[in-house]
């Protein structure tokens, strides 16, 4: 009986100590790590949006954790502990097999293009394999006062009546849509950069694009696979692929008067500065395109515009990353 | 004092004998249906993959399925087959009838209704956070907890009545990993300090142990057992065993925080989890070569006798899957594989390479001696090839293709261009998952023929006490020549 009563009473209270050590001790120290600035809890809605993206599972695909790696740049700043007060449960997630959403409102802040691509994700991103959501969306004659018909392409949309979104997929985009990393203060930013260095010393990542055939530079100082790269990362998701865009919802790139206008001033300046309400060959849109300033270097988005300006039989006067410097130079 | 423990004589009654043959068929059966259900949900999770349209509506959406397959599969199937094989091993081995069949069969009512209630629950949208492996609502958990207490002082109750003084280290690992995981549970559940990163901390904590210190302590004392019974040979070292047991369980709870590496947890707790993923090498070559030395010099055996080749299948992977564990927890590699496929490559070569084949081996080899039905070679020779080649297709296709996904996000290719690449290895994963599930339909199969089919040897109301004496117990091809 002695024996038993060492076995399993000495092994359980030897896995207690270690369960409080590794466990509870760490949870309650960092259950009380302050808000930093900008770190906000959501609205009613917005949570309740919270509550659908548990309850339907989104996080078993899609991470929201930003690690202090290169390959995690795209998705936005390294997350801080700081990040995490009002995130309970905590939905960091173990598997990527779509995208990071951490700062998914900033990344994409077109609630059209969240709608289309919950509807059906292929509506967007033919490659995708997300579910479709259609489920959270009702067919209507017409559209309720207050709510607008989801501006679906033709070859997706219902072949009668109009799609709106349940009160659920309001609030899921709701949540999506706040969604945005506030900056880091100093110190912080300081210290997840120190991190950073530590994962790097550990091992170099390989120079973006490094190793991939179908990114080596083509002649002369626009890159075009390059281009195409960032094209489809950055733009594709609304302006498509082919350049078509969404009728209704995304303008097209094809044939556009500002896309093949000799003179690129305007170009550059949406691509930096983003566009919101805007009239695009005669169309008013109401989704909004967001600013890409502040992730994309000079060069890249000269890139970008050099692949716009010369795919889909394009012909625009292709542009200097010196060009988008001065612009972004006027815009301070 | 090891080496008759296999093939020590019951001293038990007619009664007894049925009432713990019963229990242990029970478990059995029900764990065969959980298996049965939660990969044809898995299955069809695959197929998603491939085609995103296929089962549309809320009901059959890829995120409520998704843990329904991975909480039926740990709770449903995999706790019930080894707390079953627990319950009979602890008995045999200490020459002891059960405690109580009454907290037996409570504790089988309870972990299926717990897991039929958590499977509802998270068809419906009730899901307790997404947080892996405790997505259950909270008192759904409780139920769970409920079960492992009842099992916990059934399973000890049973061994103080044991006949000899020492304690068989099958028991210690059962016993053990029935108490700690009640432990994990409670600490999974207590709400208190878990709030943004807090629950972080415990995540890595609690979906870490309720593998490690569940299934794997329990599966490893059923091959203590099974292993050593079915070669009628004590195990190659007792001392190494015990070794194995203490160091398991000092390493192996530290190491949960490597599920989070670069995550904003403090930098120090992961990399101590990283150490100690390396110190993990120690009770888990220790206890592998321990069970490979046992087997020494019978591969002859081992190829005539189809519970030997799925122990010997789970030993193999847990050398490997457990090593593949510590090196995936370097920065280094971690910094290509976290959050890919390779990560779900993983998890199938340890839960299903190491605690399904160990329980599967222990099912073939205890239970049709314990009823007196046998179950045609046939049918275990179908079960174990398919299962066999099914998973070693499953974890290869995702881990070259979780590979090669790490490699294009640092590779800087735009996302998508990650999910172009792994459309050909879903679809092999999806081949692989297939053959395994059709496994599982000959598992249960012979499940039946084992707790109900005919009883083939007419003499096998002398077989069923026949127990007894192993040896003979033991079908022709196993009873080694």
């Amino acid at each position: 009986m002695n024996k038993l009563a060492l076995i399993a009473g000495g092994s359980t209270l030897v896995y207690a100590c270690l369960a409080c050590m590794m466990g509870v001790l760490p949870g309650i120290e960092l259950s009380s790590v302050a808000a930093g600035p900008g770190v906000k809890p959501l609205t009613a809605l917005e949570s309740e949006g919270r509550d659908v993206y548990v309850a339907n599972g989104c996080s078993y695909c899609h991470t929201q954790q930003v690690r202090p790696l290169d390959q995690d740049k795209i998705f936005g700043r390294p997350s801080a502990a700081s990040d995490f007060k009002y995130q309970t449960p905590e939905l960091l997630g173990s598997e990527r097999t779509g995208p990071d959403l951490t700062n998914i409102g900033t990344r994409q802040p077109s609630s059209v293009w969240q709608y289309i691509h919950l509807y059906n994700p292929r509506a967007v991103v033919p490659e995708s394999i997300m579910p479709s959501f259609g489920w959270l969306f009702e067919v209507v004659d017409r559209a309720p006062p207050g709510a607008s018909a989801v501006p679906l392409p033709k070859s997706y949309a219902p072949a009668h009546g109009l799609v709106v979104p349940s009160h659920s997929a309001e609030a899921l985009i709701a949540y999506l849509a706040a969604l945005k990393q506030p900056p880091l203060p100093g110190a912080e930013a300081a210290m997840v950069g120190a991190q950073a260095t530590v994962a790097l010393a550990v091992a170099p990542p390989p120079e973006r694009a490094a190793g991939s055939a179908a990114l080596r530079p083509a002649s002369g100082d626009y890159d075009a696979a390059k281009g195409a790269a960032l094209f489809t990362a950055n733009c594709a998701a609304c302006h498509q692929a082919s350049g078509e865009g969404v009728p209704g919802a995304f303008p097209a790139l094809k044939d556009d008067a500002v896309v093949n206008k000799d003179d690129a001033t305007k170009h550059i300046q949406v691509v930096l500065q983003g566009l919101h309400d805007a009239k695009v060959s005669g169309v008013l849109y109401a989704s909004v395109m967001p600013p890409f300033a502040a992730t994309l270097s000079d060069a890249e988005i000269a890139d970008i515009i050099d692949y716009e300006r010369s795919a889909w039989g394009n012909h625009g006067k292709p542009v200097a990353a010196a060009q988008v410097a001065a612009q972004r130079a006027t815009n301070k | 004092m090891p080496a008759d423990v296999t093939a020590r004589h019951s001293i038990l009654s007619d009664k007894d004998e049925r009432s713990l043959v019963s229990v242990f068929s029970a478990y059995v059966a029900s764990s065969a249906i959980w298996l049965l259900f939660a990969t044809a949900v898995g299955l069809l999770l695959a197929f998603k993959f491939g085609a995103p349209e296929f089962g549309a509506g809320a009901w059959l959406t890829f995120g409520r399925l998704r843990p329904v397959h991975t909480n039926a599969t740990f709770y449903g199937f995999a706790s019930l087959a080894l707390v079953g094989l627990g319950y009979y091993v602890a008995a045999r081995s200490s020459g002891a009838k059960l405690y109580s069949a009454g907290l037996a069969w409570t504790g089988l009512v309870l972990f299926n209704a717990a897991a039929v209630a958590g499977t509802v629950a998270l068809e419906m949208g009730y899901n307790d956070g997404d947080l892996e492996y405790r997505e259950w609502p909270w008192w759904i958990r409780l139920i769970f907890l409920g079960a492992l207490i009842v099992t916990a002082w059934n399973l000890i109750a049973t061994v103080a009545r044991r006949s000899s003084k020492d304690i068989y280290l099958s028991n210690w690992y059962i016993i053990g990993g029935t108490l700690w995981t009640g432990i994990n549970a409670a600490v999974a559940v207590a709400p208190w300090y878990q709030h943004g990163l807090g629950q972080v901390s415990v995540s890595g904590f609690y979906m870490h142990n309720a593998v490690g210190m569940w299934f794997t302590p329990l599966a490893l004392g059923v091959t203590y057992y099974a292993l050593p019974k079915l070669l009628s040979r004590p195990i190659y070292s007792y001392a190494l065993g015990v070794f194995a047991f203490w160091t398991n369980l000092v390493f192996y709870p530290i190491i949960g925080a490597h599920h989070f590496e670069f995550s904003p947890l403090p930098w120090w707790l992961q990399t101590v989890a990283i150490v100690f993923s390396v110190a993990m090498l120690v009770p888990v070559w220790g206890g592998s070569t321990n069970f490979l030395l046992t087997m020494r010099g019978r591969t002859g055996d081992m190829m005539h006798s189809y519970p030997l080749m799925f122990i010997f299948v789970a030993v193999m992977s847990y050398l490997l899957g457990s090593t593949q564990g510590t090196l995936e927890a370097f920065r280094s590699l971690q910094e290509v594989w976290h959050l890919t496929n390779f990560t779900v490559g993983h998890s199938h070569l340890t839960m299903y390479g190491i605690i399904t084949f160990a329980a599967w081996g222990g099912i073939y080899a205890l239970l049709p001696s314990a009823t007196g039905r046998q179950v045609s070679r046939l049918g275990m020779a179908l079960h174990f090839w398919m299962a066999l080649v099914g998973s070693f297709i499953y974890v290869t296709s995702l881990s070259i293709g979780g590979t090669i996904q790490g490699l294009d996000w640092m590779h800087g290719l735009p996302f998508i261009q990650s999910v172009v690449d792994m459309q050909s290895y879903y679809v092999w994963r999806g081949v692989g998952g297939s053959l395994m599930f059709s496994s599982h339909i000959v598992f249960g199969w012979n499940v039946w023929r084992m707790c109900h089919g005919p009883d083939v040897a007419t003499s096998r109301l002398e077989s069923s006490r026949s127990e007894k004496a192993p040896l003979e117990s033991l079908p022709s091809e196993q009873a080694v020549a």
